[in-house]
C-alpha cells in the first residue's frame, strides 16, 4: 500500500456544494430559483449590538414594578384619526392569495388580542381579515388588485407600497396553482394563470406625483386615515426624505431580511441593504427635516424577538413590523411537519417554496385540505403570546437602561460588537467611543 | 343646480360638498367654476350626482368614482377616472397619461386624445377615446373594453390579459402577447352599444379587434424573448 502522504480532498469555497447544486439545477431546468422569505445570507444584524444597561451614570427601573410604557401613536402628522397601538410591534403586509384565509384571520385575531395592527397585502381586503382585525392597514399597491373606495374607508390606515426589502425595484408573481376561483375573482384575473404584480404604480412615477396621489387618497377618505409609505431598504436617507416630502404620516422601511411570497432568489440575496444599515440614515433624514417623532418610522426585516425590537427603537424607530416571525408563530416551518417537508425535498426551517401552495402547515396555501391544518383561533392565540413575549423582552431591556417608555431608548444605550455594525449604526464599537467614520480614536 | 366657485372655495370644501350630495343620493346637479387645474377634484363620489366642471382639471379627476356622472369642459390631467368603479366620466378635451388606470367599471369618454398608458391595468372599465392614444396603452389590462376612434401608439396592449381592444385607425405596434383577433358578431354588438353611449360617430365595422394570445399567462422560459 502506498503510504505517500496525499492532499486531502478539498472543496472549493467559491464552488461550494450548494453553488454547484444550483448550477446543475439551472442547467437542468433553464429557469432561476423562485422562493419565498427574505435574505438567508449572514448579514450584520441586531445581534451585533448590545445594550450597555444601567451603571453609575444610569438609574435602572425596577422590573415587574415600575411602569415601562410601550404605547405608540402612528399618523400624527396629518391624519384626523391616528392609530393608537398598545405595543410597538405591528404585523406586516401579507396578501390573501399568498396566505390562506384562515392564516389572515389568525393574524388579525392575534394582532387584535395584543393591541396592535395588521396589514392587508396584494390581493385586496378580505372579510376574514377586516372582521378580525381591530386595526387594519390597507395596502395601496402597484397592482391595485381589489382596490376600491369602500375598503379604503373601512381601513384604519393606508400604506402606499413603493417597495419591499426582499426586492426593492421588483414586482411579484403568484403562480397559477394559488390562483383559485376566489383569489382570481378578487384580482379580476382568469383562474389558474400566473399572476404578475407590477413593480411600479400605474398612475404616478415619482415623489412629486406621489404627493398628489396622497392628496387624492386623503380627499377620498376625508383626511381621516394615516398614510404610510413603505419603501425597501435601498437608499434609506433619500427615500425617507422624499416620503416625508410626498406627505407621508408614517414611513415603513423594510430591510433585505424582510420576506416576500415569491421572488427570484438572486433578487432576494443581491438587492437592497440589511435592516441594520437602513435605520440610522432614515432617522438622520427625519432629524435633518425636523420630523423625527412627527413622521413615525416603522422598521421591518428580520425582527425576531424583544431585543431586536428594543434595538430598532434605540436607533430611532417608533415601531417595528414582523412578517416571517409572525408566520413562524402560527406554525410555519414547525418540526411537527418534518416528514412532509422531506417529501417536498426540504427540511424544517428551510422550507421556502411558499409560492407553490403546498405548505404542510396550511399557511401559504390555497389548498382547501391543507388550509384546514391551521386553526385561526389557536393561531391567533399563539401570535398574541409571541407578541406579548416580545413586548415583555423589550420592556425588560428598556427598564435595565432606566427608561420609563420604550421610545426613550437611544443610541447611547448601545455598543457594537463588530466594525460593520458600528459603521452602519454609528454606535461605538464595544470598549471604545469610536465608530468607523468618526475621528478621535 | 348648485354652483361652486373654486376661485373662492378650497378643494376640501368642494369635494366634501360633492361627496355629501352623492352620498345623499339627491341626484342633484353641481357646476364647478374656475377649477384652475385643481388636482383630485370630484374624487370618491358615491351616488347619483351630476357634476359639470367648467374648465381644465389636474391629476386624478373623478378618481374612484361610483355612480356619479362627471363632465369636464376642458382637458384633464394624469390619471383621470383612475380606479373608477361605476358611473360616467366625460372629458371634452384631451386627457393626459394613465387615463382610466386600474378602472373597475363605468364608462370613461375622452372626446379629444389620450396620452400614454391609457387604460393601464384596467380591470373592467369601458373607455372610449374619440381621438388618438399614446404608447403603452392598455398595458397589463385585465378586463373591460378600450375603444379608440383614432390611432394607437407603440406597444398597444403589452402583457394584456382579458381586456378587449378596438382601434379604428392605425396601430404603431403591438406589445408583447397582444395580437389582432377576429371581429365576431358579439363584438360588433358590443361596439355599437359603447359607441352610442359615448356619442361617437363611427361604425363598428370600421374597427379592428386586439386581444391577448395568452402565451404569457403561465411562465415558460422559452417565451422569455417575447418581452
Amino acid at each position: 500500500m502506498d503510504k505517500t502522504p496525499r492532499t486531502e480532498p478539498r472543496q472549493s469555497w467559491t464552488f461550494s456544494r450548494e453553488t454547484n447544486a444550483e448550477i446543475r439545477r439551472a442547467a437542468e431546468t433553464g429557469i432561476y430559483d423562485i422562493r419565498g422569505g427574505g435574505s438567508k445570507r449572514r448579514l450584520p444584524h441586531f445581534d451585533d449590538l448590545l445594550f450597555l444597561g444601567a451603571s453609575m451614570s444610569r438609574y435602572p427601573l425596577e422590573g415587574y414594578r415600575e411602569k415601562c410604557d410601550t404605547s405608540v401613536v402612528l399618523g400624527t402628522r396629518f391624519a384626523k384619526k391616528p392609530i393608537e397601538l398598545k405595543i410597538p410591534i405591528t404585523i406586516a403586509g401579507m396578501s390573501f392569495g399568498a396566505l390562506s384565509g384562515p392564516a389572515k384571520e389568525a393574524l388579525g385575531r392575534g394582532a387584535s388580542l395584543a393591541g396592535t395592527s395588521t396589514t392587508t397585502g396584494d390581493g385586496g381586503m378580505t372579510e376574514e381579515e377586516r372582521g378580525h382585525s381591530e386595526k387594519l392597514v390597507y395596502q395601496y399597491l402597484p397592482s391595485r388588485y381589489g382596490m376600491n373606495p369602500d375598503d379604503l374607508r373601512r381601513a384604519d390606515a393606508i400604506e402606499v407600497v413603493v417597495g419591499q426589502g426582499a426586492k426593492p425595484g421588483g414586482g411579484g408573481m403568484l403562480l397559477g396553482q394559488k390562483i383559485t376561483e376566489r383569489v382570481a375573482g378578487m384580482r379580476d384575473l382568469p383562474i389558474g394563470i400566473d399572476q404578475r404584480s407590477a413593480c411600479r404604480h400605474p398612475d404616478w412615477t415619482g415623489p412629486d406625483d406621489l404627493e398628489i396621489k396622497i392628496l387624492e387618497l386623503r380627499e377620498i377618505t376625508n383626511w381621516e386615515k394615516p398614510i404610510y409609505i413603505k419603501v425597501g431598504g435601498a437608499r434609506p436617507y433619500y427615500d425617507t426624505a422624499l416620503a416625508v416630502k410626498a406627505g407621508a404620516d408614517v414611513v415603513v422601511l423594510d430591510g433585505m431580511q424582510g420576506g416576500t411570497a415569491a421572488t427570484q432568489d438572486v433578487f432576494i440575496e443581491n438587492v437592497g441593504q440589511p435592516t441594520l444599515a437602513c435605520i440610522r440614515p432614515a432617522v438622520q433624514a427625519l432629524q435633518d427635516l425636523g420630523m423625527h417623532r412627527k413622521v413615525q418610522l416603522v422598521v421591518s426585516g428580520g425582527i425576531r424577538n424583544g431585543a431586536d425590537v428594543a434595538k430598532a427603537l434605540a436607533l430611532g424607530a417608533d415601531a417595528v413590523s414582523i412578517g416571517t416571525a409572525a408566520l413562524i408563530a402560527l406554525g410555519d416551518n414547525d418540526p411537527k411537519w418534518e416528514g412532509e417537508y422531506q417529501k417536498l425535498g426540504t427540511t424544517t426551517g428551510a422550507y421556502d417554496d411558499w409560492h407553490e401552495g403546498r405548505d404542510p402547515a396550511g399557511i401559504t396555501t390555497q389548498d382547501p385540505e391543507l388550509m384546514k391544518r391551521l386553526d385561526p383561533i389557536e393561531g391567533g392565540r399563539r401570535l398574541r403570546n409571541y407578541l406579548n413575549v416580545m413586548t415583555l423582552e423589550c420592556q425588560t431591556l428598556a427598564r435595565a437602561c432606566g427608561k420609563s417608555h420604550v421610545h426613550n431608548l437611544e443610541p447611547e444605550d448601545l455598543c457594537a460588537l463588530t466594525m460593520e455594525a458600528a459603521a452602519m449604526t454609528q454606535v461605538p464599537l464595544a470598549g471604545t467611543n469610536w465608530w468607523p467614520g468618526k475621528g478621535g480614536f | 343646480m348648485q354652483t361652486i366657485d373654486m376661485g373662492t372655495t378650497e378643494l376640501r370644501e368642494v369635494n366634501s360638498a360633492l361627496q355629501a350630495a352623492a352620498k345623499a343620493q339627491a341626484n342633484e346637479e353641481y357646476v364647478i367654476e374656475n377649477p384652475r387645474g385643481s388636482h383630485a377634484l370630484a374624487v370618491g363620489l358615491d351616488g347619483t350626482l351630476s357634476v359639470r366642471v367648467k374648465g381644465p382639471t389636474g391629476y386624478y379627476t373623478a378618481g374612484m368614482n361610483k355612480l356619479a356622472t362627471v363632465t369636464v369642459e376642458g382637458s384633464a390631467g394624469p390619471g383621470v377616472a383612475e380606479n373608477m368603479m361605476s358611473g360616467t366620466v366625460v372629458i371634452e378635451g384631451d386627457a393626459s397619461q394613465y387615463a382610466g388606470a386600474t378602472g373597475r367599471g363605468g364608462l370613461l369618454v375622452i372626446k379629444g386624445n389620450a396620452s400614454s398608458r391609457c387604460g393601464i391595468s384596467m380591470k373592467g372599465i369601458d373607455i372610449v377615446v374619440h381621438g388618438n392614444i399614446g404608447h403603452m396603452s392598455a398595458f397589463m389590462a385585465q378586463r373591460g373594453t378600450l375603444v379608440v376612434l383614432g390611432d394607437a401608439g407603440d406597444a398597444l396592449g403589452d402583457s394584456l390579459y382579458e381586456a378587449r381592444l378596438f382601434v379604428r385607425g392605425s396601430v404603431k405596434s403591438l406589445g408583447a402577447d397582444c395580437v389582432e383577433k377576429e371581429m365576431r358578431p358579439e363584438h360588433i354588438e358590443l361596439l355599437k352599444d359603447l359607441l352610442a353611449r359615448a356619442g361617437a360617430d363611427a361604425k363598428p365595422e370600421e374597427f379592428k379587434r386586439y386581444g391577448s394570445s395568452r402565451k404569457l399567462y403561465n411562465f415558460n422560459i422559452d417565451h422569455a424573448d417575447e418581452y
